[in-house]
Formats: C-alpha cells, structure tokens, sequence
C-alpha cells in the first residue's frame, strides 16, 4: 500500500501507468460515445411535449454532471497535494481545470441550444444553468491563478487553496441559486424533471453520462502526461522517451 | 568559545539541496548551528545565500530537498526592512508585527539610542532615509530576546560605523551564548570565531 | 521578554492596523466616495422614476456595497508584503490564522461596517422604504464582514503577484454571490413586508462558517504567496 503511494509520486511511474490505462480507455470511451449517440438519437421514442430537440440532454446533462464531478477532483487532487505533498497531485489538479471548464462550457452552450426551441430564448436565468454557469466562473479563476504565477510549485499550492475553498463553496452557491431562482421564478417557464424521464430515455442518458466520466479520465490522463513531459523535461527519462518519439 | 557545540542544536539542517531554474544551486548542505557559534553565508550574487536563509528560517518550506529543524524561534531580518512609512520609528518597534514582545518605551527609546536615531523617534518613517530605515529595523536586534538570529544582508545601505557598530553586537551576542547565521558581501570582521559557508562550492570551509 | 499571547497580540495588530488605516483617512473615505458616487450612476441609467427606483434599490446598494467591499480587498495586505512585515507577521509565533482575522476584522471595521451605517442615506436617495432601512443595515453589516473574509482569501492568494487587482475579483467574485443572493433578497422580503429574519439567520450562517474556515485559508495563502 505503502510502496504504492509512493510510485504514484514518481513521475515516470505515473507518466507509464498513465499511458497503459488509456491504450485501453480511450477505445472504451470512444465505442460508449458513439453508441451511446447512436442509441440516445436513433433509437428512443420523441418527446410528446418537445419532440427530437430534447435529444441533446445526452450531451447537456453528461456534460453538467461530469463539470461538477470534475471540480471535486481538483480540489480532492489539491488537498492531497497540500497535506501530503505529492507534487503529482498537483499535476492532477492542473490536468483537471481546463478538462472540467470545457465541459462547463459544453454544458452551458448545449443548454443554450436547447433552450432556443424549448423556451424561445438562447439564455434563461434558469437555476441549474446559472450554477453551471458559477460554476465555469470557479473553474476560469482557477486556470488564471495558476497562470498568474511564475513559480509553477507555488502556482500548484495557491490552487490547491483555491479549489478547496470552491468545494466548501459549491454547495452554498448551488442551494443559493436554487432558492434564489424559486424565488423568482417567472410564471411562463415549466422546467421537466428529470425524475419524470421515461426508462427508455434514461438508459442510453446513463450510458452516456458513464461514457462522460471516461472521457473526463482519458482527457486528464492525456493532459497529466503532457504536463509531466513538460515539467521533467530536463530529466534522462523525458530525454529518452523524446529520442524514441523521434526515431519513430 | 566555551559555549560552542554543547547541547542540542539551536538550528539543524540535513542535507539541503535547491534547484532553482534547472541550476543546481546547492545539494546535500548540512549544518548544524549551536549557541555561541557565527556562520557567514558567502558567495556571489545569484549562490542561493538568501534561498538558503529563507529555507533555514521557515519562509520558503517546499521546492527543496532535507529537513531543517528549529529548536528556538529565530529572529529574521530580511531585505525588506518592514518598516511601515506611516508610523514613527518608535510606533514601528512597539507596534511590531513579528510577535515578538511588547517592549515599554524607555527600552525602544535606548535601542534607537544605539542606532543613531536618537532625535528620530518621533517623526514619521517617510522622512527617513532608506539606510535610517534599516537602522530602525536593525534596532529589534537590541530589543529582542531570540537566541538564534537569521541576518540577510544586515549591512546593506549602513555607514561604516554603523557596520562597525552591528558588528560589535554580533560579537557580543554571540559571547552570551546565541548563535547569529547571516549573509554579507562584506568580510566580517568580529572578535570572535567565524564559521564560514561557501556557497561557491557548496562546501563549508 | 516574553512573546504576547495570542489574544494580546491580536489586539495589537487589530489596533496596529486601525492606526494605519487612521493615519491615512483618504483610504477610509475613498470606498464610501465609491460607493456614492456608483450609486449616483444607477438613477442616471435607470431614469429618475421614483417607484423604479424603489424597485432596484435592495439589489443596487448590495451590488455596490459588494463592488466597494471587492476593491478595497486587494490591499489588505498588499502594503505588509511590500515592506516586509508580513513575513515578520509569518514567522510570528502566535498562530498565523487568528493575526489574519485581527486584519480582517480591522479591514471590516474600516470599510463594511462604516458602509453599512452609511447606506440609510443613500437608500433614502434610491427612495427605499423607511421600513426596509432596519433590515438593510443588518444585512450589511453581516454579510459586508462574510465579504472582507472572503476578499482576505482571494488578496493572500494574490498578494506576492504583481497585477493582483483584476485576478482578485476574477477569484473571489463567485464566492460573493450566495451573499449577494440572500443579503438582497433579505432588504427585499422587508420592502414587501414579509419577514426578513431568515435570511438574515442565513446570513449570519454564512458569517459563523467564514470566521471558522477563511482565516485558515488565508494563513494558508500567505504561507504560499511569501514562498513564491
């Protein structure tokens, strides 16, 4: 357990068991995406209230739940890296940000589109698109905090602190939006429930929002190993992998 | 030299090692800093002599290799003066951030004495000089009670007879059984016993 | 000569940072002036109506008293790492947490409870209800001091950078939203007449969370930014 711990600390490690799980997640993750379309847009029932335009919550609402998933495993990866200081866990966290920001944005731009036939309108003051949308905020103040720093260890450190105070911070804001939304909520707009979605919707949406979360690990893999071959690029190791890339 | 090496450590560091911007800076430096003992930190600009401060006094406590451990609070004197413009010097000693005491008047009064501000203490800090601000600063060395002082640059912007003067207090402090590790361009030259740190080579002379 | 205890030594640095902020009283004013002055710009963009006015006013003076709140949150520590103090401050014996409340607190007493005694005026000028002045005073009294503990959060983080300013806000403003939320909806619930109690129970959760965890935050951010 012990030994364990500590090759997740050691970045060649990391960059090699990296790759060996992604030569196997990246063709699973791209098989449940595409089937997991092909099913959503092909093979479920229309909505009787808004016909074919709902199909795009196979895309929004993986999207949303995945952005929300992927802020606590910044802030989890950042305090790891404060209280045990394994400079891989601040990897973790900078491969998070930007994966969990596009699918913030992802998240939001679907909703857009979909809210252009639903309700008529591109933006609504929806409650759920309003935290997402916070959400995006949390996640853009992160990736400029860490820019803003040219030491990259202090960088990692201030955003570690960051993110963590963005995960106390979460549930407030989400609760806050919600009670604030209810509280104004304009008469004209209905928002269904999720809880009422046919099983038949459900289980391609299931299916895609699993296929999410794998595509959330493929990219922040992808993204660690990126970030590791920077980061050590003075190192043999590096050095060795750059010659083999360059045979090649 | 009686006090030397007896007892534990009042400061102890293992095995330090710096890589700042892919240099090397230092590796595997241990030292071990006991009461009555002065080190001088050398080397050119550039050598880590503040780096390695700012490790041995707590401020800087990742991004390099070895332990250091403290077993008494040192005081620190670093470039900064932390001075603040708006207060007199008086009120900057007694409203001191660094937690350090709260010093009665009369005994601020004969600090500043001791540094030549005699006459200065009552006029706000922005009309000072920049070596008058060090000089305030250098004052706390008079009113403290920390064994194990961390000094960078302590002479930077003072007058030869100021040196000459803080190199007296070294001296004496050193005498009564503290310890003082400081950074100087300048050879020091006290009355007692200097141990040197090169950083030039990474090896202590 | 023995160290301070804690609790002196919070006194003296609340007192310490009260002093400097009394020696230059032109910091003290200047986020009033602000927050004046952003005040006056809403019945020129909104139009004089007085009902519209009325209308806006517990969302207008939040918005304001948040905007003020957030630009004087940059330099609450900003002029002790220039000089040097605040590594002093760091290498303080005392515990580094409870010396940031004392400037927190001080930055409080300053700028949210100074704006929060002032706001009667202006939300007389935006034509608030009499009714609704109570509540908003409360308001901002607590949920000004929930703002400066997490404005102390994103200046430790900030501090050692050279443009902090415009990142600051960028950090810290998804964090004020919940305040904003339940302090507007607070002078709101009074101007309609419903009871505003709730929200400023809320509020003052809020506040009790902020004291216990920000100031750890925000030892934790100048350790980091004096290390940069």
């Amino acid at each position: 357990m012990w030994t364990f711990f500590h090759k997740l600390g050691s970045p060649p490690w990391l960059y090699a068991i990296a790759g060996v799980v992604l030569r196997w997640l990246l063709p699973i993750t791209l098989i449940a995406l595409v089937g997991g379309m092909i099913w959503g847009v092909l093979f479920t029932a229309p909505d009787f209230r808004q016909g074919n335009s709902y199909r795009i919550i196979y895309v929004h609402v993986p999207a949303a739940v995945v952005a929300l998933a992927g802020y606590y495993v910044m802030a989890i990866a950042g305090a790891v890296s404060l209280i045990w200081r394994i400079k891989m866990a601040d990897v973790v966290m900078k491969a998070a940000a930007p994966v969990g920001a596009a699918l913030a944005f992802i998240a939001l731009f679907t909703g857009a589109v979909w809210g252009k036939p639903t309700w008529g309108t591109w933006w609504v003051w929806d409650a759920r698109i309003t935290s997402m949308l916070i959400l995006l905020f949390l996640y853009l103040g992160v990736i400029a905090l860490y820019e803003a720093f040219d030491n990259k260890e202090a960088a990692g450190k201030a955003c570690a602190v960051l993110s963590l105070v963005g995960m106390v911070n979460i549930p407030i804001i989400y609760k806050s939006v919600d009670w604030w939304y209810s509280l104004h909520q304009p008469a004209s707009i209905k928002f269904t429930g999720e809880s009422t979605i046919d099983p038949s919707m459900l289980y391609p949406l299931l299916l895609m929002i699993a296929a999410f979360y794998a595509l959330f690990t493929c990219c922040l893999l992808m993204n660690m190993r990126a970030e590791l071959l920077q980061r050590e690029s003075r190192t043999q190791w590096v050095k060795k992998i750059a010659a083999k890339e360059g045979k090649r | 030299m009686s006090l030397s090496a007896a007892g534990t450590p009042l400061l102890t560091a293992q095995s330090l090692g710096l890589v700042r911007g892919g240099r090397e800076l230092f590796c595997e430096l241990s030292v071990e800093v006991h009461g009555g003992q002065l080190w001088h930190i050398e080397g050119p600009n550039g050598a880590g002599k503040t780096s390695l401060l700012r490790i041995l006094c707590g401020l800087s406590r990742y991004g390099f290799e070895g332990e250091v451990l403290r077993s008494v609070t040192p005081l620190y004197l670093g470039h900064q003066p932390a001075v603040k413009a708006l207060l007199s010097p008086r009120e900057n000693l007694q409203w001191h951030v660094s937690g350090e005491g709260l010093y009665r008047d009369e005994r601020i009064d004969i600090a500043l004495g001791r540094v030549g501000l005699c006459g200065y203490e009552d006029v706000p800090s922005h009309t000072l000089s920049a070596g008058q601000h060090r000089r305030v600063n250098l004052a706390r060395l008079f009113l403290s009670s920390a064994r194990l002082w961390l000094l960078d640059e302590p002479f930077t912007a003072i007058d030869q007879q100021g040196v000459n003067e803080t190199q007296s207090l070294l001296a004496s402090h050193v005498d009564g059984g503290g310890a003082v590790v400081m950074t100087s361009h300048q050879s020091l030259q006290v009355k007692c016993k200097v141990h040197t740190l090169s950083l030039r080579h990474g090896v202590i002379a | 000569m023995s160290a301070p205890h804690t609790g002196q030594f919070c006194v003296l640095l609340l007192r310490r940072q009260l002093l400097l902020a009394m020696r230059r009283p032109i910091d003290i004013a200047n986020p009033l002036l602000f927050f004046t002055m952003v005040i006056v710009l809403f019945p020129l963009g909104l139009g004089p109506a007085p009902d519209k006015l009325a209308s806006f006013a517990p969302g207008v003076l939040w918005i304001t008293a948040l905007l003020s709140n957030l630009l004087t949150s940059d330099a609450v520590f900003r002029s002790d790492f220039d000089d040097g103090s605040l590594e002093q401050l760091i290498l303080a014996p005392q515990p580094l947490f409870l010396s940031a409340l004392a400037y927190i607190s001080a930055h409080w007493l300053t700028t949210g409870l100074l704006l929060a005694l002032l706001s009667p005026v202006f939300a007389l000028m935006l034509n608030l209800p009499g009714s609704a002045l109570i509540t908003l005073v409360v308001s901002l009294l607590l949920g000004t001091a929930v703002l400066s503990l997490l404005g102390g959060i994103g200046a430790a983080l900030t501090v050692g950078l050279k443009r902090g300013g415009m990142l600051i806000s960028l950090l810290i403003l998804p964090l004020y939203m919940p305040v904003l939320i339940f302090g507007s909806a607070a002078v709101q619930a009074a101007v309609t007449g419903a009871p505003s109690g709730p929200y400023l129970a809320i509020l003052g959760a809020m506040l009790s969370l902020a004291i216990a965890l920000a100031p750890l935050a925000i030892a934790a951010g100048l350790r980091i930014s004096i290390d940069a």
